[in-house]
């Protein structure tokens, strides 16, 4: 019993990693109806800024929260930059030439970024510098919870909490819904649709950025290449949620983490690859719109 | 105007002809083959094994080179990934021309890269492969170092004796051959002796998430953890594995022998031992020549795989002198017949299987060193 906890507290720390990744799939999805394939590679593109923004600003050496908070703020805000830049530069100039250009655009962008990574930033690993002294907060039984994993699981609950709020309760997200309801129509009534998308992918390439620090504060191991297997895994998590859903990517990203966590702690994780794309597969045979997706028919 | 055309043309084309002569191999080179990775996941292997093979290659050179000749040392990056260490054979034996092959140190990457030098009848030797399959290709292909099943039970034994372990626990990287066939012969010989495998779990190469795995080791309760994988992974796993409260040592093989082991796991690895090829504060003069010669040309203390490197290096320069051949056969009888070779990672003797014959050493991590803890003999 205690050991299953610990598997699910495992689970839910990993899976915020993928529901933080899955809102800026969905989100663009949403307004755009574009699987923006480059979303790993922005992911990817903040544990990289985090790390130099570290080593820079001097908190590699000493571990400390405010350190954290400015690492992750920096880097959120260069990956806001990019996404922005990625949008105008890649998608825009597309706009109206149908969903297959931008989707091959996007594979393109991500081909681009991961080899661009290579030549700048070096093909070898790098070890993420420890912001915080990892150590234990409480300890129940056999279950140990730690400072580390705790952070990871309260900043990813905090920012899904304030992307909940911006789309449900701020203009700007009302803006959102409307483009992503019927965007000729909210063009019609004065909504800003280009600015409206370019703030889709600020908002999403900063939740990609804030799921790289983290990563890199758990897991720290990063590399240019690290985006690959995360960006599908969060694609999963988003077509499992329902793709355009916000809260479907949350519940999706949570979901597929407890599923590789439980499948690779009791049966092998020779399988914890294959079983997310099973659920792919699954998903798109029997409930194609998702866990949380409206049934709804193509418009035409 | 046209003459100072024609004159230019001429001048460029004899300096080109220049060029693509020394560029090309001269007669009095013989050009030696290095597959190795440079970058990647294992950048340090790789690297290390470059450094000590080329500081070999130039003390050979110094002191007269063989056959009257100089060697030359050609490096192919393999980027740590398994189907392009094949291709760097290939580019080595077609455009290079090479006499001789070096690399790879990861088992896996010297299994594709083996068939090739044996096609081609380019004998190989890999500084670092320790997999048993990897000789296994053919009569051209050799290693400077010990096999698995050695190391495998070098520390299922150590583990028993010195750490008087009952219960074992296995996390393995099960996309390395290398891993897979440390783990089967530490396996093996727990059982053997008594001794009981209570968690068995795996990983792969490039994964980061691994707590799923320790918590089921956890709840398995062992005396130790065995985890004969990379460094990479190794660093990770060590700092995951006390954060979720596991006590226990780790243990593993020359695939954490590495300066990065210490920079990835920090403090989360210290206490542990590993079993590798050499110890740098060995007191063996030999070795404190080639720690010193090196620490003065590189800046760093040389690993395990940067003195198989150099033995591997140094192997083949000797063998080239008593074969005073470069023909591909009269090289491998040479190096086949090694004997008594003394490297920097102990006296050694090619076996009839092509393997090295020689000790392995347990290092045990303490303060942020590798400290020599102590050596186990070939039985």
């Amino acid at each position: 019993m205690e050991n299953l906890l610990q598997q699910l507290l495992n689970g839910v720390t990993w899976g915020s990693i993928y529901a933080l990744i899955a809102l800026g799939y969905t989100m663009v999805y949403g307004v755009l109806r574009l699987i923006n394939f480059a979303h790993g590679e922005v992911y990817m593109m903040g544990a990289m800024s985090g790390f130099y923004t570290a080593h820079w600003l001097g908190f590699a050496r000493a571990p400390s929260v405010t350190g954290l908070v400015v690492v992750l703020v920096a880097s959120m805000l260069v990956c806001g930059l990019l996404g922005a830049a990625i949008e105008r530069i890649a998608y825009r100039p597309l706009r109206g030439a149908g969903r297959l250009a931008p989707l091959i655009t996007a594979i393109g962008v991500s081909l681009l970024l991961q080899n661009a990574g290579q030549l700048v930033f070096g093909a070898d690993p790098k070890f993420f510098p420890p912001l915080l002294q990892s150590h234990e907060v409480f300890r129940a039984g056999e279950v140990a919870v730690s400072n580390i994993q705790l952070t990871v699981l309260v900043t990813a609950l905090l920012l899904m909490g304030a992307l909940e709020y911006i789309v449900q309760r701020t203009r700007f997200g009302r803006a959102m819904r409307a483009v992503s309801y019927d965007a000729p129509a909210a063009a019609l009534m004065g909504v800003p649709v280009d600015r409206v998308i370019s703030g889709t992918f600020v908002l999403g390439s900063m939740l990609a950025a804030a799921a790289g620090i983290l990563v890199g504060l758990s897991n720290p191991k990063i590399d240019p290449l690290m985006g690959l297997m995360p960006g599908l895994k969060a694609f999963v998590a988003a077509v499992l949620g329902g793709i355009g859903s916000v809260p479907g990517a949350m519940v999706g990203g949570l979901l597929l983490g407890v599923i590789e966590t439980l499948v690779t702690g009791y049966l092998s994780s020779t399988y914890r690859d294959a079983i997310a794309f099973v659920i792919l597969v699954v998903i798109l045979l029997f409930r194609p719109t998702g866990l949380f997706g409206a049934p709804t028919t193509e418009k035409v | 105007m046209r003459g100072a055309v024609r004159a230019a043309v001429c001048v460029l084309s004899w300096a080109l002809a220049g060029l693509a002569c020394s560029g090309g191999q001269s007669s009095d080179t013989i050009v030696v083959g290095h597959v190795a990775s440079m970058t990647g996941d294992t950048a340090t292997f790789g690297r290390s094994a470059d450094q000590g093979i080329r500081m070999a290659v130039e003390e050979v050179n110094a002191a007269g080179g063989v056959l009257g000749k100089k060697l030359e040392v050609v490096t192919e990056d393999d980027r740590s990934v398994t189907e392009e260490a094949r291709s760097a054979a290939q580019k080595l034996i077609q455009r290079d021309q090479i006499k001789a092959l070096l690399g790879e140190i990861a088992s896996s990457r010297s299994l594709a890269a083996a068939p090739e030098a044996q096609r081609a009848k380019v004998p190989m030797i890999s500084p670092g492969s320790t997999n048993p399959k990897v000789t296994e290709v053919g009569d051209y292909i050799f290693r400077a170092c010990f096999i698995d099943p050695f190391q495998g039970a070098v520390m299922a034994r150590f583990a028993a004796d010195e750490l008087h372990a009952k219960r074992f626990a296995i996390l393995f990287d099960f996309k390395q051959d290398y891993s897979v066939g440390l783990a089967q012969f530490f396996r093996e010989t727990v059982k053997k002796n008594g001794g009981e495998i209570v968690a068995d779990e795996r990983y792969t190469s490039g994964d980061i998430e691994f707590r799923a795995q320790l918590t089921t080791i956890r709840a398995a309760n062992p005396d130790v953890i065995f985890v004969p994988g990379y460094y990479t992974e190794l660093g990770l796993i060590a700092r995951q594995a006390r954060e979720l409260g596991i006590n226990v040592p780790l243990l593993g093989g020359d695939g954490w022998d590495s300066e990065k082991t210490l920079e990835i796991g920090g403090d989360a690895v210290e206490g542990y031992f590993f079993s590798t090829h050499y110890a740098a504060d060995s007191d063996n003069p030999r070795v404190q020549e080639f720690v010193k010669g090196f620490t003065a040309k590189y800046g760093a203390t040389p690993d395990g795989m940067a003195a198989l490197g150099y033995d591997s290096a140094g192997i083949l320069a000797a063998s080239l002198k008593r074969a005073d051949s470069t023909d591909g056969v009269k090289l491998r009888d040479a190096i086949a017949a090694t004997s008594g070779f003394d490297g920097v990672t102990g006296k050694i003797s090619i076996d009839a299987n092509r393997n090295a014959r020689k000790d392995a050493v347990v290092l045990k991590i303490e303060g942020g060193k590798f400290r020599y803890y102590r050596t186990v003999g070939a039985e």
